[in-house]
């Protein structure tokens, strides 16, 4: 089991989301989330002044998943959080082994829980 | 004896004289005076008018707090700001050129439109000038009717609201203003005006506003085309509280709109408050009941939009109908544009407000039925006087809107990048967020 946990562009929540329940991917928790990698300070506006704003707003997507359905999702996530040209700011797909998985409401755990 | 009597003559004279003579300078005075007799500045209807005229413009960051509240977040302050943006252009527009052309004395183009060069930057008018005989000032007169001006436009905004450039807006606005909203309201107020002439009823402006924006609204939004992801995606209000207090704001400042357009602290007046506080009330009483039939529930955004379709449908008929029959426009209004906005969904036009479910549909119905209920004259012989009005109404505004759209989708384009549209309003037309100041 792994789980996979997705760090991108809060704009571009909308296409991951068609991008994986398109497939039937429907089980993901969100988080709202702000940071920064390598991508330059955008600028914002304060009283006519432009100013940095170094921590920008991003989602953070975590996706449980049995061993044969991670290559798919970490593809889908790649293709729709993608913007067009070369500058940094896409965020990171970071994928971790999960050791255990229960389902409350059962008490079901394994690979039938998830 | 011969002198006192001398004196005595001499005295009266003295007396006489200036008294001829101020008799000689006052008579034509005088004459000027009664002639002018009912224009007398009157400090209870000026007193009423001040306050509503401070209600009405009350209506417009309420609207920008309901209008805001209902959008995604990252939509919020760019929503805000066309209710915002409207109260800057057309409290410019108004003093300027807006006033002249609605409410001039002498026809620009016979019937429609209206001109006056006193209006011209008020220019020609003094403090003291009273408006015809309210017994009120010119310029207040003219600063409560720029209030109507700035409102109209605000409400289309609802419409196409979360994707159009704001430059965009803002001369679309603009040019409504003058092409649509200044034409109508010299129709249907002026009383030169072509639909004012044949007694159509329009007491606060269903047709001026309501009909003509929500008419706008449905005419753009089919032209724009809906929201990316529209309906398909969740598209969340981000804060319903916010939308409660503005519609609380709207209701109260309604009161000034319709009340005040009495243009008198008098009969009328009191009238007009009665029927539109019983109107909003069973607007939202009948939209509960709706939902609760629907859906087992009564949603706050539900009743809040009962509020305003009873609201919007009682304003042409706010000084000429009975309590009784307001509780007929606001519960039949809020059953109504219910149904519309579940027909929206189906009909796939994206009306991100509802601008047409609300006030057309409940600007129309009010509109008509104003025709049957008005207490005075009501009749079938109203109601198609009614009906014309509203035809009207929908074709000037649904053309120009067209025109307009098109326009300046052509040349600078009304909407935004699709990539604007996914960050959102909020950054991309003003380089700011509503919330989080952690992203400071």
């Amino acid at each position: 089991m792994k789980l996979i946990i997705a760090i991108f562009k809060a704009e571009k929540l909308d296409e991951v989301r068609e991008a994986l329940t398109g497939k039937e991917i429907t089980r993901m928790t969100l988080s709202r989330v702000s940071g920064h990698g390598r991508a330059r300070h955008r600028t914002g506006l304060f009283r006519g002044r432009e100013v940095d704003i170094p921590l920008m707003p991003k989602i953070r997507m975590e996706i449980a998943c049995n061993d044969e359905f991670k290559d798919e999702i970490v593809n889908l996530i790649l293709h729709s959080a993608r913007t067009e040209g070369d500058s940094p700011g896409d965020g990171k797909i970071f994928v971790l082994p999960l050791e255990e998985c229960t389902r409350i409401r059962t008490g079901e755990t394994g690979e039938e829980a998830i | 004896m011969f002198v006192s009597g001398v004196i005595r003559i001499l005295g009266s004279l003295a007396f006489f004289i200036p008294y001829q003579v101020l008799a000689i300078e006052k008579e034509p005075a005088g004459d000027v005076l009664r002639q002018a007799a009912p224009a007398v500045l009157d400090t209870g209807n000026t007193a009423w008018m001040l306050v509503s005229c401070a209600l009405v413009l009350l209506m417009v960051p309420g609207l920008a707090m309901f209008y805001g509240g209902l959008t995604r977040t990252r939509n919020v302050l760019g929503t805000m700001m066309h209710s915002f943006a409207a109260m800057g252009i057309f409290g410019v527009q108004w003093v300027i050129v807006g006033f002249a052309l609605a409410f001039g004395t002498s026809a620009l183009i016979p019937g429609v439109l209206g001109w006056s060069t006193d209006f011209l930057f008020l220019q020609g008018v003094k403090p003291d000038d009273l408006w015809k005989d309210t017994g009120v000032p010119t310029y207040l007169f003219a600063m409560f009717q720029g209030k109507f001006a700035i409102i109209t436009p605000a409400l289309i905004a609802g419409a196409f609201a979360e994707r159009v450039r704001f430059k965009s807006y803002c001369i679309f606005i603009l040019l409504w203003g003058f092409l649509v909203y200044d034409p109508l309201a010299y129709l249907v107020w002026n009383e030169n005006g072509m639909l004012f002439k044949e007694g159509a009823i329009d007491f606060a402006g269903g047709t001026v506003v309501h009909i003509s924006a929500g008419i706008a609204g449905l005419v753009a939004v089919l032209l724009l085309g809906p929201r990316k992801g529209y309906p398909h995606s969740t598209m969340k209000p981000n804060n319903l509280t916010m939308s409660m207090t503005g519609s609380g704001l709207l209701w109260i400042g309604w009161f000034g709109f319709n009340a005040g357009s009495a243009v008198s602290a008098d009969a009328s007046a009191v009238l007009a408050l009665t029927t539109t506080q019983t109107a909003a009330a069973a607007g939202a009483v009948g939209w509960m009941l709706t939902e609760m039939f629907h859906y087992g529930k009564a949603s706050a955004l539900g009743l809040v939009s009962g509020i305003v379709a009873g609201l919007v449908a009682i304003t042409p008929a706010a000084g000429s109908v009975t309590p009784a029959w307001a509780l007929v426009f606001g519960f039949g209004a809020a059953v109504l544009s219910y149904q519309f906005v579940q027909l929206k969904v189906k009909m796939g036009y994206d009306d991100t407000l509802d601008v047409f479910g609300i006030h057309g549909i409940g600007g129309i119905f009010g509109a008509l039925l104003v025709g049957l209920a008005a207490t005075d004259v009501g009749g079938w012989a109203q109601l198609m006087v009614q009906a014309k009005s509203v035809l009207i109404a929908i074709t000037l505004s649904g053309s120009i809107t067209a025109v307009l759209v098109s326009l300046i989708g052509r040349t600078i384009g009304f909407r935004t990048s699709e990539e604007d549209e996914q960050v959102g309003l909020d950054h991309s037309q003003h380089g700011e967020v509503g919330y989080g100041l952690t992203h400071l």
